[in-house]
């Protein structure tokens, strides 16, 4: 448990839970990242907002790199297995209406019984596939 | 100002998943991973968001209207189902592979790296494929 970071942990799980509160109490939606990203590029109604809020998804690390001179992250290679992943999680959370963020986050702040047992499979399959592959 | 707002809630987002590391899907591996050198962290990200968003979703629940929009949007259905099961375990199996939710995958494209943009246009694929082939219930 080396790589253990509590701190960043703690301050980062803040900054995503203000994000999301702040879209419930200004436009009244919830914060699913898979919904609102794929809804911008397959529906036209409602296209703005979801639009703006890709944007911000995009630059948030450009900001944090600013702000933090040691900042660096990983990235994958291309590869047969990054690309069946993400056609994975495109497939999973289009037919489990949601992701980490809609269900983990949004969904079992309002005790809802769907996204507490999308969390949980979602958790347990996660598991099961990165220690065993 | 729907736009500006919606910007924000997106940055602040992406924000704390970099700051979380997040968005590092070698990160998340280490915690998904419990036979490897075991990294607890991401149950930190979890616990603190779930505290932020419920204590303040607590706060405004009773409220009409939020504050820019004329009602709340929430989902009606709360039974769970047949395509959330699947779709869960499909969704599951895809980010152990790759350490990747969508989420720290969009987040991470700004690194510019052929992975992540690969990542990302086989979900999008994926949520299209879906869409036009539903699950039924």
């Amino acid at each position: 448990m080396d790589n253990f970071t509590p701190l960043s942990a703690l301050i980062g799980g803040t900054f995503i839970g203000l994000g999301a509160l702040l879209l419930m109490a200004t436009l009244g939606r919830i914060a699913g990242i898979s919904g609102i990203t794929s809804l911008a590029i397959f529906q036209r109604e409602g296209r703005s907002w979801r639009l703006a809020f890709v944007v911000g998804l995009l630059l948030g690390p450009v900001v944090v790199s600013l702000l933090l001179s040691d900042f660096s992250f990983s990235t994958p290679e291309l590869s047969i297995r990054t690309v069946m992943a993400g056609m994975l999680v495109g497939l999973g959370t289009a037919w489990g209406s949601g992701c980490t963020s809609g269900h983990g986050v949004c969904g079992i702040s309002r005790f809802s019984a769907r996204s507490l047992v999308a969390t949980l499979v979602f958790m347990a399959a996660g598991v099961f596939t990165a220690s065993l592959f | 100002m729907h736009i500006v707002f919606a910007f924000l809630a997106g940055l602040l987002m992406s924000v704390g998943i970099a700051v979380s590391k997040m968005i590092d899907p070698a990160k998340v591996l280490a915690f998904l991973d419990v036979t490897g050198n075991w990294d607890p962290s991401l149950a930190l990200v979890m616990a603190s968001a779930l505290a932020v968003y419920s204590t303040g979703f607590w706060l405004i629940r009773h409220k009409p209207a939020p504050i820019m929009a004329e009602k709340f949007h929430l989902p009606v259905v709360s039974k769970p189902d047949k395509p959330l099961l699947i779709g869960a375990t499909i969704f599951g199996l895809g980010w152990g592979l790759a350490g990747y939710c969508p989420g720290p995958a969009i987040s991470a494209l700004s690194a510019g790296s052929i992975g992540t943009l690969g990542f990302v246009v086989a979900m999008v694929a994926g949520w299209y494929l879906a869409r036009k082939w539903p699950l039924p219930r």
